[in-house]
């Protein structure tokens, strides 16, 4: 669903961070407004900011100062548990890293949110059947984390990520870890999801990920240095 | 989170890490097997003592020959006497007010024969009274006569694992037994009834005091059972019974006279400092159980901070973090507490077989209470780490570099 209003939006938003006596702007008065249904990628070096820009959009950080407005909620008033609740209901999130619990497997690692969300057992398995049946994980989905290739255990991330139905897709170098033809399966995957209306943001230190995007954010040092539309959305 | 998934996830947990799961266990379970085993030990000694006492009425008194100087220690049971307690003595008390009935006892092992099963048991001399003090009934037969107490007549009365013993299935009513140099005729046999008073009265034989003394060669008494007629003016028939004796031995007070009240309170003492010294060793293995709980807590919010870091990520509330790490800590401390509890209860059971005659049970208070005490330490003392993982940052439990990758 496409709001009329932006879904984002940032309104100077600055986060430095005390290193010894020196102050550092990993965001530096960011003005910057996402849609519903966007494709964006976000670029630039290292240390630019662009993870920490994606923490703030996952609300997984809170800004030194300006706000940040989901969904024309301002956030920076809220609690931790409000900005949880947030967390769960509109975002997903998927790490270079995988992030997915070893002990768990496939198929409980997808069913977490549900389960920390307190969604009854009944309710839960045919979302999760509908997610592992979509990635095309079902002959894996009772293996562990270990037991499973390094596409295989992003497809499960990205299964635990869209589980709750987010509006909001946060991928923080989701092909970093993949050789070539994974990370393309993967990359072509979380475009597949964002056709289908989910809001996609993916930070890459590849260009050729990054071209891909239809609207292009480039960062150094804390600020936006270029935000341009590289072809309509289909 | 609904508490099965939170269950679930937890023994999925525990179950991961077995062996440091298996130390915090058997360090919790150690802790609450010590207090029910202890427990259930000092309530088995009690549970023995009241029964044994309970034999007696409250109306009943004890006279040992012997004083003990001091007050509040036991009683000299096995008495050291430097001037004999008479069957003179006892007849002079019969005679008192309140008196209504006295036992005297001589006892020792002697050797009972019949035919040519002979064993050795323990012999009673006493008379009808301390039949009825203490409440021995026959299964067959009667009791000894009421005979004056210097008269003797050869006759006993048996238990009936001696009965079983020395005539097997044949009658025993009305046959001979040889005891020392002596006979007599069995007129009663009694009731399967255990022990009392540290005798078991199934391997018994009692035999008139008269007798008694004869087989023993001794006149002095070991104990004169003296039964009151009314708890009225209790106190003063005993200050009536020392001054009388204290007259008939020259002056000197020279006996011990025990009531049921004076022995139940000098035990009470003895069951008092065993209940500080269980916990004492509860509290000691408590702690060490919570802090071992503590450490392993805290190594497993600083393995798992990435793990923290995602359910933080996947939007689990705060409080909803320090529920993970708090009902882990008390799933171990109820099934160390459990595992406890059935170890102490295999420990008793065993004790029982080995001693049928001291009920050794843990009261449920105890069971209960040792189970609550553990998941108290448990909660507290992974309050702290629970806390910690609770109030981590998620971008920086996200980010935390010492843990491997998934």
């Amino acid at each position: 669903m496409i709001e009329p209003k932006a879904m984002i939006e940032l309104q100077q938003l600055c986060r430095s961070f005390q290193i010894g006596d020196q102050c550092v702007h990993a965001l530096d008065h960011i003005d910057l407004k996402i849609e519903g249904g966007e494709y964006l990628s976000v670029m630039g070096p290292s240390g630019s900011g662009k993870s920490t820009l994606l923490n703030m959009l996952g609300l997984l950080d809170m800004p030194s100062d300006g706000e940040y407005l989901l969904n024309q909620t301002a956030t920076s008033q809220l609690s931790e548990e409000g900005r949880a609740t947030l967390r769960r209901e509109h975002i997903g999130f998927v790490f270079q890293s995988y992030h997915l619990i070893p002990r768990l497997t496939a198929r409980e690692n997808i069913e977490l949110p549900l389960i920390l969300a307190g969604i009854a057992p009944k309710q839960r398995k045919p979302l999760i059947d509908k997610v592992i049946t979509r990635l095309a994980l079902t002959d894996r989905a009772a293996h562990a984390p270990n037991q499973l290739s390094g596409g295989q255990r992003q497809r499960v991330a990205i299964g635990r990520a869209i589980v709750m139905k987010p509006q909001l897709l946060l991928a923080d170098e989701p092909t970093g870890n993949l050789d070539s033809a994974s990370g393309r399966e993967v990359i072509e995957l979380l475009e597949e999801l964002n056709d289908e209306g989910i809001t996609l943001l993916v930070v890459t230190h590849d260009q050729s990920i990054g071209d891909r995007a239809t609207r292009e954010l480039k960062m150094i040092d804390g600020r936006i240095a270029s935000d341009r539309v590289t072809r309509t959305a289909s | 989170m609904r508490t099965a998934d939170l269950i679930a996830f937890n023994l999925k947990l525990i179950e991961r890490q077995r062996l440091r799961s298996a130390m915090l266990l058997a360090a919790i379970a150690i802790s609450v097997m010590a207090i029910n085993l202890l427990t259930g030990i000092g309530e088995g000694g009690k549970q023995f003592v009241l029964g044994e006492f309970n034999l007696l009425g409250k109306n009943v008194l004890i006279m040992l020959p012997g004083k003990k100087e001091t007050t509040g220690g036991i009683p000299p049971l096995t008495g050291e006497a430097t001037r004999d307690l008479t069957l003179r003595d006892a007849e002079a008390i019969a005679r008192l007010g309140n008196v209504s009935a006295v036992a005297p006892l001589i006892a020792g092992k002697m050797e009972i024969s019949h035919g040519t099963l002979s064993r050795e048991a323990f012999t009673i001399g006493s008379n009808r009274a301390f039949f009825d003090i203490r409440q021995l009934e026959q299964a067959h037969g009667k009791a000894l006569p009421k005979l004056p107490f210097e008269q003797s007549q050869a006759v006993c009365v048996i238990g009936s694992k001696l009965r079983k013993e020395l005539f097997g299935t044949k009658p025993a009513l009305g046959q001979w037994l040889r005891a020392g140099d002596s006979r007599f005729r069995v007129i009663g046999i009694l009731k399967d009834k255990g022990e009392g008073l540290g005798f078991d009265m199934n391997e018994a034989i009692i035999v008139p005091v008269a007798n008694a003394q004869a087989l023993f060669n001794q006149a002095g008494l070991f104990r004169v059972f003296i039964e009151l007629r009314s708890l009225d003016g209790f106190q003063k028939t005993q200050q009536r019974i020392l001054a009388l004796l204290k007259e008939r031995h020259e002056g000197e007070e020279d006996v011990t006279i025990i009531t049921q009240d004076s022995l139940l309170s000098a035990f009470e003492n003895i069951l008092n400092t065993l209940t500080l010294a269980v916990a004492g060793i509860a509290g000691i293995s408590m702690l060490v159980a919570g802090i071992l709980i503590m450490n392993v807590s805290l190594i497993a919010v600083s393995q798992r901070t990435r793990e923290i870091g995602l359910l933080k990520a996947l939007g689990c509330p705060a409080r909803t973090v320090a529920l993970i790490f708090l009902s882990e800590a008390s799933i171990m401390a109820l099934s160390g507490a459990l595992l406890g509890i059935l170890i102490s209860e295999l420990l008793l059971y065993v004790a029982r077989g080995l001693y049928p005659t001291i009920p050794f049970t843990t009261p449920f208070w105890a069971q209960a209470g040792s189970a609550l005490i553990a998941t108290i330490t448990a909660l507290l003392f992974a309050a702290i780490p629970a806390q910690k993982a609770a109030n981590m940052t998620p971008v920086d439990a996200l980010l935390d570099k010492k843990a491997g990758q998934a």
